[in-house]
């Protein structure tokens, strides 16, 4: 059995990484999937959370999706993200803002409040904080 | 000296117009710079997107989409992009040919044609040809959202829903290089199989893929997202196409108005020339009189 597979992580704005990984693991709809070669064909979208790619040399790189689709063939992963950045480039300060900012318009609920797009603002910063503690653990 | 005013004139109009040409010319080029890079930054996501949905038509669903289906053809739905600018050479002139052409194939075989157009350019063309103009998006500017274009593009995937057209095409420029754009047609719905093949991927026969959270949800917003951003690289690519259509048109203008003047200048010296020569064999003439 290979010990790698192609992988492709794409966003609507760029590509973020294409190359052989080892494994991927990522947050689908219905839980957390680790993907290894040799994994049966799967499609899931992808909730908003981190996506970690371990490479070749056993290192490995975390991003965060908002969101996406994430396509398994048995020699190739396809990550299909709406948006996605670098788990380096996120904003710790700007994510903890926009949850309190979502946080305080649900507990306010105006006239003029959606509802729907609040719970998805609010799950997408939870996710962004969640990579980003996750990144310092395994800094630290 | 009256006799060089006219060709003065000219040439003094002509030196104006080729500023302006000019100036075109550097716009285009810095904005063709910009709506390239948009251009290949989208480009992965939707050549992945491709990729997907090649894998996807060679499986064997369970759950069968209705994009997944052929069906036998008696309308059929054309979204056509074009520039919302003229000054861009052949550019529109050979798209609407492409389409057209295209179009009085399917009358041929007694097929029906709605069109989406997207681009006051295929608008203007659409409505002095003639044909079924359902939907229109105009002005989507240099920097178009996916939300600019997602209503024309919901008008023909709900026509394909509802029964009312059996296929789907875009119409638009491919982006070869500066100096090369292909008009080119391109099959949307349902969703063309022969893309690629899965057995180098380590499958061939009957397979299907798992589906999380179920087949029905997981294939329609795919499905969805691809049309979306299908619609979008082609919107895109037409506008690096116009950029880079408008800046060689605009060279090919700005030389012609300079050889225009080199001619002009020869003869308006000439004509100048020749009025010295016959003053002053006047006055030679004069004299030698008295």
């Amino acid at each position: 059995m290979a010990k790698t597979m192609q992988c492709h992580v794409v966003s609507a704005e760029e590509s973020l990484y294409s190359g052989e990984v080892q494994m991927v693991i990522a947050a689908g709809d219905l839980g957390d999937l680790g993907i290894t070669p040799g994994h049966a064909p799967l499609i899931t979208t992808l909730k908003p959370g981190p996506v970690r790619l371990v490479f070749e040399d056993g290192s490995d790189e975390l991003f965060y999706v908002s969101g996406g689709f994430l396509e398994v063939v048995p020699t190739q992963v396809t990550l299909l993200a709406d948006t996605a950045e670098r788990a380096d480039n996120l904003d710790e300060s700007a994510a903890l803002q926009a949850q309190e900012e979502v946080k305080r318009l649900l507990a306010e609920q105006q006239a003029d409040f959606d509802y729907s797009r609040a719970a998805v603002e609010l799950a997408e910063a939870v996710a962004r904080i969640r990579v980003i503690e996750q990144l310092r653990k395994r800094r630290a | 000296m009256a006799v060089g005013k006219e060709i003065r004139n000219q040439i003094g109009s002509i030196k104006n117009t080729q500023k302006i040409t000019s100036a075109m010319q550097l716009v285009a080029a810095s904005k063709m710079r910009k709506a390239q890079e948009r251009m290949g930054s989208t480009r992965p996501y939707a050549d992945r997107i491709l990729d997907v949905i090649g894998h996807l038509a060679h499986a064997n669903p369970e759950y069968n989409h209705l994009y997944l289906e052929e069906r036998e053809v008696k309308r059929v739905g054309y979204i056509i992009v074009s520039t919302d600018r003229g000054l861009c050479g052949g550019l529109n002139a050979n798209l609407f040919k492409q389409a057209v052409a295209a179009m009085g194939e399917q009358h041929g075989r007694g097929v029906e044609v709605d069109l989406a157009v997207i681009g006051s350019k295929a608008l203007g063309f659409f409505r002095s040809f003639g044909g079924n103009v359902v939907a229109t998006a105009g002005n989507v500017g240099d920097q178009p959202t996916v939300a600019d274009l997602i209503g024309s593009v919901k008008v023909m995937m709900d026509a394909y829903e509802s029964g009312r057209i059996d296929r789907l095409y875009v119409v638009y420029n491919q982006f070869v290089n500066t100096m090369t754009q292909k008009p080119n047609v391109q099959q949307l719905l349902p969703l063309p199989k022969e893309t690629g093949s899965t057995e180098q991927l380590g499958m061939n026969g009957h397979w299907d893929y798992i589906y999380e959270p179920d087949a029905a949800a997981v294939l329609n917003a795919l499905l969805i997202r691809y049309i979306e951003s299908l619609v979008y690289q082609s919107v895109v690519e037409n506008l690096a196409c116009e950029q880079a259509a408008r800046m060689v048109a605009m060279k090919a203008a700005t030389d012609n108005a300079g050889q225009l003047m080199d001619e002009l200048a020869l003869i308006y010296n000439k004509a100048r020339q020749a009025a010295i020569t016959q003053e002053i064999s006047e006055i030679v003439g004069g004299a030698a009189a008295l």
